[in-house]
């Protein structure tokens, strides 16, 4: 990694100053609602950010450990209301804490170095895995290890990691979608489908869903092959060198100045892609592209109001959904209304509010690996909250979520009443638009 | 000391290190700071009790605090202190329907308390700025105001008892449930707004109110912000009493929409946020009379929420006007300096004065019904000659507040921010009371030293 020295202490001093303590993000914090310490919230946080900037502490351990504490979900941002910009010292601070070595210890730079450098790095080497873990899952083995008592000989976070390893799709999103696909009628906007990582290996149908929605919206799609991974991870983890490595290679296959909208349908994804020209702002030979492709990004669900999404017209199915808001895309995109639309377009829907519907999974990237329980505690809640509203679908628009909510119901214990459907809003309207009859008028 | 504590409490619930303790080394008051030199969670009023014991033994200050928003410094660590921190003794006791009270821990949120009346059909009207996360303890210690204040008063006058540690670790109740009890001095309400110098609050006993039947809430929007004080004038003078009469002034409304987007125009000098509660017929009454006395005094234009969704987020807005203001400069102070409600015309030409003599940014907004005003200095602490400024125009601000009947805080407390100004308001026999009070009750000086005056 690059030397960055203390990027808290070159940080502009007003981000640090903005925060005037006021405490209104206290209550709407994960981590600081478990241990009720200050140091575990937002601006107990910025409060050591500052210390360090200001020279009164070092970049110690234990600052590096309350950064991995953070679940970076950014709920802080959407309650204060000084106008903290939380993600930009989020991301510097945990950035100083790799930078400073504070965080480091053996096991922990060999797991970064495999994920963060080289299985997210390159597309064929994440391809490489899924295919294997896919494997491993579908070929019986994974049954057979678990049965055999194997994971109670080794750490008990291996066995973690395996209950948590996503279920892999025999086809990927490429296997599945064309380089380019058009409308049946005219074509009224071009625009770029991001697959994502994650999404692409354990939830290639919602891409495809993705995908037909757009194409019944009179939208031309083109999905680049062997795309790269956005950086979203790398630049949540501290690694904003490589971060921008990746956002250079990704400005470099795709040009925004050939599409109306690039767009995203993972929350964690868009919302660093959203930040692109923030990211490259110190690179001349990139600023300017990165600065167009801020401007195009959109979610999936913010694009389709934007244009006026048609209604399906299907035939009512009557069906009780509740809507888990990703971090990413209430905190982080600021995006809370658009899919709780798309929601309500469908015939038959009916959408109940949760609890907390705002308030993390415990998903958060590779938190649920790092911080397995405090991410447990969180799912639970989620999902008490999520059963608590009786809705059977749960729709909600990033992978993580996805699966952290999934695993959270497949754990339940007691008598329940069947297990619910975790989904993203796009895949329940584009099976809409498929259940629509064959008169089903044309695409306008 | 720290390892007995961590033998009463567990080790989880005494924090040493320095990454701990700096988050602890402030409150919401701008540029104060202090370490403490450990921070404790008690759970219960005998961990509170055992804590002042030690404390006592050892001659160690200590500071209570609960989430740490207070407004004057009162909650700012004395350094070498332990603080006393109450956010886990957070249950809510008993809610008594047939008494109309609720008795509950010191660290209960303002607003869960708020919730948990209101569940069952009751009604805890104190509401200050920061209720979604200031404790009842710390409004009991500091008298929290809030927007009700007009009709429904302040936190006072919704205590009806109070469990108190003192300092030598004695426990004493105060109050109880009858509405009518003159059994002794009114001892509760000495330990109401002392800022944690007398004692340490473990238990409140809140008294409720029934939930007013209806709301209804207006927004007038001036161009001038004498027509506004007019519009106050002329309601108070119709003998109607909103239970929320609000004022932002132009500065504070431009960043409150920036935050909030609430549909509040630009270009308005001034505007009133007014709130009408009780039975329905009356408040649609009061609605329509307050409506037209705006018209008739100026206003540009009258909006009536559409529904209680519309009105909460009007509400909200205002509630966030202190934090939004802080997007403006580095550093922001709220002062709550108060004068009777007739002088605030005066009080609110007084302060853009002072603000141009100075060369200063200064935003008011306030609660125009009772007086209570916040002129807030827009500025940065990195800059010492404005810093300066700053200072001479608080000493002006106050002077006049005082000069005018008034006084230098109204709801936020004295804390070590108004220490400088206390003696001139009260005159040397009632501040030479304060502290006969103050060395009866803690000879050693060991609670929260140092705030309010020093003995």
């Amino acid at each position: 990694m690059s030397p960055e020295p203390n990027l808290l202490k070159s940080l502009d001093y007003s981000v640090l100053q903005q925060c005037m303590h006021c405490g209104l993000c206290l209550p709407t914090c994960p981590t600081y609602l478990e241990t009720r310490h200050e140091r575990n919230s937002p601006r107990g946080r910025i409060s050591l950010m500052r210390a360090i900037a200001d020279g009164e502490l070092g970049t110690t351990r234990a600052f590096a450990e309350e950064m991995d504490y953070c679940l970076g979900c950014l709920a802080c941002m959407t309650a204060c209301p000084a106008g903290v910009d939380y993600a930009t010292l989020f991301e510097a601070g945990r950035a100083q804490s790799e930078a400073s070595g504070a965080a480091s210890g053996p096991s922990r730079r060999l797991v970064r170095a495999f994920t963060l450098r080289f299985l997210l790095f390159r597309p064929w080497a994440l391809h490489a895995a899924a295919r294997l873990l896919r494997l491993y899952e579908a070929s019986g083995l994974r049954r057979l290890v678990r049965r055999s008592g194997f994971f109670s000989l080794l750490p008990k976070r291996l066995g973690e990691w395996d209950r948590q390893a996503p279920p892999i799709q025999r086809h990927f999103s490429d296997g599945i979608i064309a380089a380019v696909e058009t409308p049946r009628g005219p074509a009224r906007h071009r625009v770029a489908v991001l697959s994502g990582c994650i999404q692409d290996v354990a939830f290639p149908d919602v891409n495809r869903a993705t995908v037909d929605v757009l194409l019944e919206n009179g939208c031309a799609v083109e999905t680049p092959r062997a795309q790269s991974c956005c950086g979203s991870l790398h630049a949540h983890n501290g690694d904003l060198e490589t971060a921008r490595e990746l956002a250079r290679r990704q400005l470099d296959s795709i040009d925004p100045g050939q599409f109306d909208a690039i767009l995203s349908n993972s929350a964690g994804c868009g919302s660093h892609l959203k930040h692109y020209d923030r990211l490259l702002a110190g690179d001349p030979a990139y600023a300017g592209r990165a600065a167009a492709w801020s401007a195009k990004v959109r979610d999936i669900s913010e694009w389709l109001v934007e244009i006026g999404f048609r209604r399906p017209v299907a035939p009512a199915r009557p069906v009780a959904v509740t809507y888990h808001e990703a971090c990413h895309l209430c905190h982080g995109q600021g995006i809370t209304a658009q899919p709780r639309e798309i929601l309500r377009a469908i015939p038959g829907v009916e959408l109940r509010e949760c609890a907390e519907a705002t308030m993390c999974c415990g998903s958060a990237g590779v938190y649920s690996l790092t911080q397995p329980g405090t991410s447990a505690w969180l799912r639970d809640r989620k999902v008490g909250h999520l059963r608590s509203t009786g809705a059977m679908v749960v729709a909600t628009a990033n992978p993580g979520c996805q699966l952290q909510i999934q695993q959270g119901f497949a754990m339940e214990t007691g008598e329940l009443r069947g297990r619910p459907r975790v989904v993203h809003p796009v895949v329940l309207l584009a099976e809409a638009y498929r259940a629509e009859t064959p008169s089903r008028p044309a695409p306008p | 000391m720290i390892d007995e504590l961590t033998q009463i409490l567990g080790p989880a619930q005494v924090l040493v290190e320095k990454e701990d303790l700096i988050p602890y080394s402030f409150d919401g008051t701008a540029v104060l700071r202090a370490l403490p030199r450990a921070v404790v969670f008690p759970r219960t009023s005998s961990d509170v009790v055992a804590v002042l014991r030690l404390a006592a033994r050892d001659r160690v200050p200590v500071v209570a605090r609960g989430s740490g928003t207070g407004l004057s410094g009162g909650s700012v660590p004395s350094p070498g202190s332990i603080v006393l921190c109450l956010v886990r003794m957070d249950r809510i006791i008993e809610l008594d329907a047939r008494n109309f009270t609720l008795r509950a821990q010191a660290g209960v949120l303002t607003q869960a308390i708020a919730h948990a009346a209101d569940a069952e059909g009751l009604f805890y009207p104190p509401d200050p700025g920061s209720m979604k996360v200031s404790t009842i303890g710390g409004n009991v210690a500091e008298n929290s105001g809030g927007l009700r204040g007009l009709k429904y008063g302040v936190t006072r006058d919704y205590v009806m008892g109070l469990e108190v540690v003192l300092a030598d670790g004695e426990v004493c109740l105060l109050g109880n449930k009858c509405v009518k009890d003159v059994a002794g001095y009114s001892l509760k309400d000495l330990f109401i707004g002392s800022e944690g110098t007398l004692g340490v609050v473990t238990e409140v006993l809140l008294k409720l109110l029934p939930k007013p039947a209806a709301r209804q809430t207006l927004l007038a929007m001036y161009a001038r912000m004498e027509s506004a004080a007019e519009t106050v004038s002329a309601i108070i003078a119709a003998r109607i009493v909103p239970c929320t009469l609000e004022f932002l002034d132009s500065k504070t409304i431009r960043c409150v929409e920036e935050y909030a987007h609430v549909g509040l125009p630009l270009d308005a000098d001034a505007l009133l946020l007014i709130e009408v509660d009780g039975h329905p017929a009356a408040v649609a009454d009061d609605a329509a009379r307050i409506r037209e006395l705006c018209s008739a005094n100026g206003a540009t234009s009258v909006r009536l929420a559409a529904d209680a969704a519309e009105a909460a987020r009007l509400a909200t807005a205002r509630r966030s006007a202190f934090s939004a203001l802080a997007r403006v400069k580095p550093t922001t102070i709220l002062e709550d300096a108060t004068v009777p409600r007739s002088e605030l015309a005066r009080m609110i030409r007084f302060i853009q004065e002072t603000a141009r003599r100075h060369r200063l940014d200064i935003a008011t907004f306030g609660h125009f019904g009772d007086g209570n005003l916040h002129p807030t200095f827009l500025t940065n602490e990195k800059d010492a000659a404005e810093m300066h400024r700053v200072e001479l125009a608080m000493n002006d601000i106050f002077t006049e507040a005082v000069a005018l009947g008034g006084t230098i805080t109204g709801e936020h407390g004295v804390g070590l921010a108004k220490k400088a100004f206390l003696r001139g308001q009260l005159g040397e026999a009632s501040y030479g009371l304060l502290k006969r009070v103050k060395r009866a009750l803690d000879p050693g000086n060991l609670l929260n030293p140092g705030k309010i005056f020093d003995p």
